[in-house]
């Protein structure tokens, strides 16, 4: 604790943090990440809509009722709703096994394991729908399942990605619920799964709320994986802007549409927020987890279908791209896609050698980690403050949703729309259209919303009373900010860190709609040597996905390392 | 991969040497001159004060070895910028207009000429020395023409060109006994059921290009029913032209099984045997459309003499006979040479073989075919 200055009087101020000070330091934690979001992320997309509604500089609203008259546009918003649904379902019920076993359970090799499951989640869509299409197409070992442009399979490479969500951020949750109530009603004689329903299940359900609208947003918004297991007949909202925006320049109608997308995104927030403050109260969470048990007879249910979600979902289509990224033209097994990367052939789409786009990749997605974790971590404080005026804690719950809106908009709208809005913005001196500078801050925007759903139910999950006790017993703010937030948001900060990190690093689909100057990222670089023509070059890009799967792995693993015990034993 | 390595290997191998060493000054740059600097990009190469010039591409496009040749063929500064495919790259020019990202643009093709023209994106200009035979790619478009001033002057300047045709594995016909096809026509054909690839015309600009030529040939009222006929053939169809040539077709060398793809009249030049004596595949030159890859001066361009300096390096000789290996297309500048796997295994479609639609009919038409295909096959 600090020990300097004057001995603090548990002052009126300092109480609720009303002091001159306080309230700068709030209004500027709220300013800066609401700047941010207002010129890089509402403005753009904004103007871009606005275009679409603008007819020779009048409001012209005749696209609405033409394109909400069509059928397609109906077929196109229920097949969003129906594989978001089925799919965020389908996660969260294969998820909180997971989160159970990876970290309730003790085990040697859980570590690397938490780490490596984090993998399927940022990975490009480009990659996952390679190796889903390998598995279940034609010439596909299991294509004789007919899963191929079904339904079935789209739900299928939606879940691949978002069971990691859902066990980590409910994991990271879970793992540091107090289990004593548990234990109680077990001893009161609760059966197993009774007191697991009445009482785990209750406290999980903000984390649970917040996984699920996350997978939800992912889900209703996916690009890569729809368009290319799905073709058309399978069309989202998404796909459907990218075809109008891209294909069509049909910007009336994409507008149309992204109105529909953010009533959908709207609709999820509403929702999720009830479930979360219908769970919201303050749950006991320790600042470091629980002790880990080691798995019993009884865990043998969970164990199981963590097993096989990890088979079936996650190892075959990834073993798929593995074995083929190794496979030479006749079958024969071979390193050439790699040495392709290190030393690429004339006439490969790949501005140099793989290593010098993983170091670009690396370092841009630094930048972006640190400017989603540093609004991050400004908004979650901010948002997890309870304000007594009713008008500001409306505002709160307002913002909450802004934050989250980056998930829920078409990276496609995104990208467009910084084009049409970043020509020398906000009387800075040159073109950010063009600049570098741009992709880190569009990585971020997706990164920021990952960063916030992870600190937040941390932040919210601490008991008011701990802060006003810390404050009636002389801390001023900055000090209870110190000794009560921070070591909570401890653990969780690596996490977040390493999502965010790992999110920019495989970032794809708000990158590739910029204009990039001569930055080719990792994903970017996947994605254009596996459409691109040249022999070997999809081979190679096959490699190149496995080299960024492998990355994302150790940085999701040094992530874990960043626990900060250090800072938690000083409380 | 691709089942051969090639006669092409022995042109590649040369290449492959000098290419290696830019590649590694490349990544050396990269590595120094990325980051946070906005407006420098790898221009640093060039070194000095060289005024900057700008470059939008799509992404096939060799960035880095461009920028490095044509700063020093050009004396400008030369800046390379990726804008997504051909119909991306069109339709970001067109959002920008007035405000371009760029000086100059390369990679509109046949299937966007028509909007960007119509938009009035470019600015009329014609490379002094436009190779002999580029006219012939022009795009035939007379209001262009009336407003540059007769012919005197280009809106988009031909830069190189391919054809889009289907493809076949003949040794799969061969050892299925069944005849060839040759037609469009057949490719609805019971005998060849389920056996087809296609790409998705709204998702992939191959696509659009084979729509165009099928509209040609069945006519406004015929195409969509061919379209029609096809799938219920079993003909499937993919988002884009690597899932189709690599994931489905059986000489793509990634287990695909089916032996008909719409890809490009070259495609047979990288399936040639290990001995170089003959293809896997051949296209079928009655099944053919023109695709011309366009370059441009950038209306409101900061530095229009850049610009034209840029588009006249297009249409040089030193990079025209870089364009079939970098590429994959032909040069327009017929003196420019092909590899030689090209001549034998690939050659082009005759001109009266095609199955071209002029630019401002493929403008007019394309978003109503593509709607009525989403509405006859639920594309």
């Amino acid at each position: 604790m600090t020990g300097e200055g004057r001995a603090a009087r548990p002052s009126r101020g300092a109480r609720s943090g009303t002091s001159a000070w306080g309230i700068a330091g709030w209004t500027l934690a709220t300013a800066i990440p609401l700047a941010f979001l207002v010129v890089f992320f509402l403005w753009p997309v904004l103007s871009l809509i606005a275009t679409g509604f603008a007819d020779d500089g009048r409001l012209d609203l005749s696209g609405i009722p033409e394109v909400f008259g069509a059928s397609r546009t109906w077929r196109v918003i229920g097949q969003t709703l129906a594989q978001a649904a089925l799919a965020s379902a389908l996660s969260v019920l294969l998820g909180v096994p997971a989160a159970y076993v990876l970290y309730k359970l003790d085990f040697p090799g859980r570590g690397i394991l938490q780490g490596i499951l984090t993998v399927p989640f940022v990975l490009p869509t480009v990659v996952v729908g390679v190796a889903f299409s390998s598995l279940f197409g034609p010439g596909g070992p299991l294509a004789s399942l007919g899963l191929d442009r079904s339904f079935a399979i789209i739900v299928l490479a939606l879940v691949f990605p978002n069971v990691s969500v859902v066990a980590r951020t409910v994991g990271g949750f879970w793992a540091r619920l107090d289990g004593t109530s548990e234990r109680a009603a077990r001893v009161l004689g609760a059966g197993r799964i009774r007191a697991w329903c009445t009482v785990t299940l209750p406290a999980l359900a903000p984390a649970l709320a917040s996984a699920a609208a996350l997978v939800f947003l992912f889900c209703s918004t996916a690009f890569g994986i729809v368009l290319i297991l799905g073709g058309r007949e399978f069309s989202n909202v998404e796909t459907e802007i990218y075809r109008l925006t891209v294909q069509f320049l049909d910007l009336r109608g994409a507008a149309v549409l992204s109105l529909a997308q953010f009533a959908i995104v709207g609709a999820v927030l509403v929702v999720s927020a009830r479930l979360r403050r219908a769970g919201e109260r303050a749950v006991e969470l320790r600042e470091e987890a629980e002790r880990a048990k080691r798995p019993g007879r009884a865990d043998i249910p969970a164990l199981l279908l963590f097993a096989a979600t990890v088979v079936l979902v996650h190892a075959l289509p990834i073993a798929s791209l593995v074995t083929r990224s190794l496979r030479g033209p006749e079958g024969s097994w071979t390193f050439e896609h790699y040495a392709a990367l290190v030393k690429p052939p004339d006439g490969f789409p790949l501005d140099g050698p793989v290593t010098s786009a993983i170091w670009l990749s690396i370092r841009i997605a630094a930048a972006a980690a640190c400017i989603a974790m540093v609004l991050g971590l400004l908004l979650s404080l901010v948002l997890s403050r309870r304000p007594r005026s009713p008008v500001l804690r409306r505002a709160s719950g307002l913002f909450d949703a802004v934050v989250m809106l980056p998930l829920g908009v078409s990276a496609v709208t995104l990208g467009f729309g910084l084009l049409i809005t970043m020509n020398k913005p906000l009387g800075i001196g040159f073109d950010l259209r063009t600049s570098v500078v741009l992709i880190p801050i569009a990585q971020a925007l997706v990164a920021l919303p990952l960063v916030t759903r992870t600190l937040l139910p941390v932040l919210r999950g601490i008991d008011e009373r701990l802060r006003f006790a810390a404050a009636s017993l002389g801390a001023r703010p900055l000090a209870v900010l110190a000794t009560v937030d921070l070591p909570m948001l401890g653990r969780s900060a690596g996490l977040a860190l390493g999502f965010s990190f790992a999110a920019s690093l495989g970032e794809f689909g708000a990158t590739s709609f910029l204009v990039r100057p001569g930055a080719q990222t990792l994903p970017v670089a996947v994605s254009e040597l596996v459409g691109h023509q040249a022999p070997g070059s999809y081979g190679a890009g096959l490699a190149a996905a496995v080299v960024l799967g492998v990355l994302t792995a150790a940085i999701m693993l040094a992530a874990e390392r960043l626990r900060t015990d250090r800072m938690t034993r000083e409380f | 991969m691709m089942p051969a390595h090639t006669p092409a290997v022995t042109t590649r191998a040369r290449r492959a040497a000098v290419s290696s060493i830019a590649l590694a000054a490349a990544c050396g740059l990269a590595l120094t001159g990325c980051s946070a600097e906005p407006s420098d990009g790898p221009g640093q190469a060039g070194g000095g004060d060289a005024e900057k010039v700008t470059l939008i591409v799509h992404d096939s496009f060799p960035n880095d070895e461009f920028a490095k040749a044509a700063s020093a063929a050009t004396g400008y500064d030369v800046e390379v910028v990726s804008a997504g495919d051909g119909g991306e790259l069109s339709n970001k020019l067109v959002l920008t207009r007035g405000a371009p990202v760029a000086d100059a643009f390369f990679g509109v093709d046949t299937i966007f000429a028509g909007r960007v023209i119509d938009n009035d994106v470019a600015e009329p200009y014609t490379p002094a020395r436009l190779p002999a035979g580029a006219r012939e790619y022009t795009v035939d478009d007379a209001s262009a023409d009336s407003r540059a001033g007769g012919d005197a002057s280009l809106a988009l300047v031909p830069v190189d060109f391919g054809a889009t045709c289907v493809n076949i594995d003949t040794g799969w016909f061969a050892a299925h006994d069944v005849a060839e096809p040759a037609t469009y026509a057949d490719l609805a054909d019971p005998a060849y059921e389920g056996l087809t690839v296609l790409l998705d015309p709204t998702a992939s600009s191959t696509g659009a290009s084979f729509l165009v030529g099928t509209v040609e040939a069945f006519g406004e009222d015929g195409y969509a029913d061919y379209w029609k006929r096809l799938t219920d053939n079993g003909a499937r169809i993919e988002q884009g032209w690597s899932d189709a040539y690599y994931g489905q077709f059986s000489q793509g060398g990634e287990g695909g099984t089916k032996p008909i793809v719409v890809s490009y009249a070259s495609s047979p030049a990288f399936t040639v045997n290990e001995e170089g004596t003959a293809s896997t595949t051949k296209a079928l030159l009655d099944t053919c459309t023109r695709q011309v890859e366009y370059a441009g001066v950038l209306r409101g361009a900061a530095n229009e003499a850049g610009a034209k300096a840029v588009v006249d390096y297009l249409v040089s000789p030193e990079f025209q006979q870089t364009i079939p290996d970098a590429m994959y297309m032909n040069p327009v500048d017929a003196s420019a040479g092909l590899p030689e796997a090209w001549a034998t295994f690939a050659p082009e479609p005759a001109a009266e073989q095609l199955h071209d639609l002029p630019a401002t009919e493929i403008e007019d038409g394309r978003e109503r075919w593509l709607k009525t295909l989403g509405d006859t096959i639920g594309l």
